[in-house]
């Protein structure tokens, strides 16, 4: 129920939330996105350039001279000092000539590689195929990484040479460095298998595969995202160097290049979280409320269906004890006025036989019959309609009244009365007679229930401003818990051959007919209370 | 010994009718019984009684008719009232109709004797 209330509130908050965040998003990534493409674009074309130049320097060298003045060494070694002068980095390493048979025929080195056959190699094949060519980065003799461009020169009689040049890999290294990349980018090549072809600041020296995979060959720029090996989300740029085995890749980790949409996206959250807050404290605190209030009524409709059935209990089993009485009375009057009669004419019999037997027989039986017709008279008492005479009445005089009555066997006794009246109470108006029975019916009870030099306390007060309360507390035996549901029921007592079990039950009636209630507590051994609450009644005077 | 007055005692129930008009007898008291509040009357219109002592719930008439059919014919009786079952309705009722007393059965014959003595006195 909560649960249902709070989604169908907080789902709109939370998909405008959502929406909100990919929109913002899409917007922040497109803006980080260009410029990582612009400089991926860039890169490749200044490297694209730096290539195509040293191959238009090696062209020129070719067609300035015929290869039989280059086959002189010295002439090579010229060339490559010549050439070297105007270049800080990057410089040609050597310079070899190679016929199209595959056979060196002149080196610029000091290393004599001279007649080596390189038919079989696939850069010779890929050259002599597609006329120029540029292998991937290795280590050379020095240790040191290069790699080398070739073209092919084709005769005016037919066949071909081959200049193939070394060229030192930090020249491509430079160009990355001119990329102007903040200190958390990474920018590199690798050539298709993913062999870094210059150093990595994060994933490693040259000439080590990268921990990322290789981009598909893509003519412009790329740019994708993943995660790294280290698990960070990063954009990859990436281009294809055309003419060379290279691919440039550009890594910025994302959470530099989104750095304004992750604070964005923090506060979008956080808003979020804000709002839906007090949405949600409202509605646990109103489901809760609503929660409580329905325990609460259904708590109070089922005491009240309880409380019903217990007057009704109470209602039939009064007609039933009134419809008995009513039937046995008129017998027992007869019992009566027989017996009565044979008394007395046993009484005028001065010499009947055995007349004191007989006397003490009749007696015995009479003293029956008033017994049963305390009984009858209670339980008729009980169910007989009552005339309410309502008339002012201080309570405080009236308890001291019925008090009264009791003194002498409360002295008897040694019982400590306490009376306890407000002096605020105000009168109240109901039938005087009938309080008296309902306060002695209950005092005769807490009598009954105290040892002597037991305690009896009453105190009278208010209950809210339209009742007032009158307590009575013993200290006296206790009622059993099990006993404590049925004590207002007719008939019922524990008083075995003592009372009537009709005190309490009569009592009951009374105080619902003069529009209050009473309720009992008690603990066995301890302590019993029974508490009258009665109506002012609508003559207050205060 | 002369009876101090005459009583005629009205129930439904004729053992209790018999033994209470014996035992008042007995005391010297001359009392007739009845059966109804039909044959009540008959006998008021026949002999003269001080008391009518009166069953409120009787088949036929009840006592509350009979108390204002006496008032009517014969203002002089006075007239008890037996309350069955406690009805203070029905004791008022008669109270009103100006009977003397209204004690409840089973009544102690010497009560209701006393009753009526005191009736008798104020006469």
């Amino acid at each position: 129920m909560v649960l249902a209330t709070a989604t169908v509130a907080l789902l709109p908050l939370f998909i405008t939330s959502v929406l909100n965040h990919l929109q913002y998003r899409r917007a922040i990534r497109t803006e980080a996105v260009q410029p990582i493409s612009r400089i991926t674009f860039n890169t490749k074309r200044s490297i694209e350039l730096c290539l195509a130049e040293r191959r238009s320097t090696l062209n020129f060298i070719v067609n300035d001279r015929s290869f039989e003045e280059l086959c002189s060494r010295n002439a090579l070694a010229r060339a490559i000092a010549n050439m070297n002068r105007s270049m800080t980095v990057g410089a040609f390493v050597d310079l070899g000539i190679v016929d199209s048979n595959g056979d060196q025929l002149c080196y610029s080195s000091p290393y004599q590689l001279e007649g080596r056959n390189y038919a079989d190699q696939d850069w010779f094949r890929e050259v002599a195929r597609r006329g120029t060519y540029t292998s991937d980065v290795f280590l050379g003799f020095r240790n040191v990484p290069h790699f080398v461009i070739a073209s092919r020169h084709d005769h005016p009689n037919g066949g071909f040479s081959i200049l193939r040049a070394t060229i030192d890999a930090e020249m491509l290294s430079e160009q990355l460095l001119a990329a102007g990349l903040e200190s958390t980018d990474d920018v590199f090549l690798v050539n298709r298998q993913g062999i870094l072809q210059t150093p990595s600041r994060r994933y490693g020296a040259v000439l080590t595969p990268i921990p990322l995979a290789v981009p598909p060959y893509a003519p412009g720029a790329e740019v994708t995202e993943t995660h790294d090996d280290l698990g960070r989300a990063v954009f990859v740029g990436s281009a294809s160097i055309d003419n060379s085995p290279f691919i440039l890749m550009l890594i910025k980790p994302t959470a530099q290049a989104m750095g304004r949409w992750l604070s964005l996206r923090n506060e979008l959250v956080g808003f979020t979280a804000l709002s839906a807050a007090p949405i949600l404290a409202v509605i646990l605190w109103g489901s809760g409320q609503f929660v409580n209030s329905m325990r609460e009524a259904s708590r109070r409709r089922a005491a009240l269906m309880h409380h019903m059935e217990y007057s009704n209990k109470l209602a039939s089993l009064g007609r039933l004890a009134a419809g008995v009485a009513h039937e046995i009375n008129n017998p027992l009057a007869i019992i009566n006025e027989k017996a009565g009669l044979a008394r007395d004419l046993v009484s005028l019999e001065k010499d009947f036989p055995r007349r004191e037997k007989f006397l003490d027989l009749i007696d015995s039986i009479l003293r029956s019959v008033e017994r049963c017709k305390t009984i009858t008279h209670r339980l008729l008492g009980f169910a007989r309609h009552m005339d309410v005479r309502n008339e002012p009445i201080d309570l405080g005089s009236l308890l001291r009244e019925v008090l009264g009555f009791l003194e002498k066997e409360a002295e008897y006794r040694n019982l400590e009365l306490t009376l306890e009246v407000d002096p605020a109470l105000p009168t109240i108006v109901s039938d005087r007679g009938q309080l008296q029975q309902v306060f002695l019916n209950i005092l005769n009870n807490a009598f009954a229930a105290v040892k002597d030099g037991g305690r009896i306390e009453i105190r009278a007060g208010m209950s809210g401003a339209q009742h007032v309360r009158i307590a009575i507390a013993d200290n006296g035996i206790g009622i059993p818990p099990e006993h404590l549901p049925r004590i207002f029921e007719p008939f019922f007592t524990t008083k075995e051959g003592v009372g009537t079990g009709l005190g309490l039950s009569i009592t009951y009636g009374i105080v619902k007919k003069l529009g209050g209630g009473i309720e009992v507590a008690s603990t066995v051994g301890v302590a019993t209370q029974l508490t009258v609450v009665l109506p002012i009644g609508q003559e207050v005077r205060k | 010994m002369t009876s101090p007055f005459r009583v005629l005692f009205v129930d439904d129930e004729e053992e209790l009718v018999s033994a209470v008009t014996e035992r008042l007898e007995l005391r010297g008291i001359d009392a007739a019984g009845c059966l109804s509040g039909r044959a009540a009357l008959a006998k008021l219109a026949a002999e003269h009684f001080d008391f009518v002592v009166l069953d409120v719930k009787m088949p036929g008439l009840g006592g509350l008719d009979v108390i204002r059919m006496i008032n009517e014919n014969y203002p002089d009786v006075k007239v008890t009232l037996l309350t069955g079952h406690s009805s203070v309705e029905d004791a008022e009722a008669g109270l009103r109709l100006g009977a003397v007393a209204y004690p409840q059965i089973p009544v102690d014959l010497d009560a209701l004797l006393e009753i009526l003595r005191n009736a008798a006195g104020q006469a």
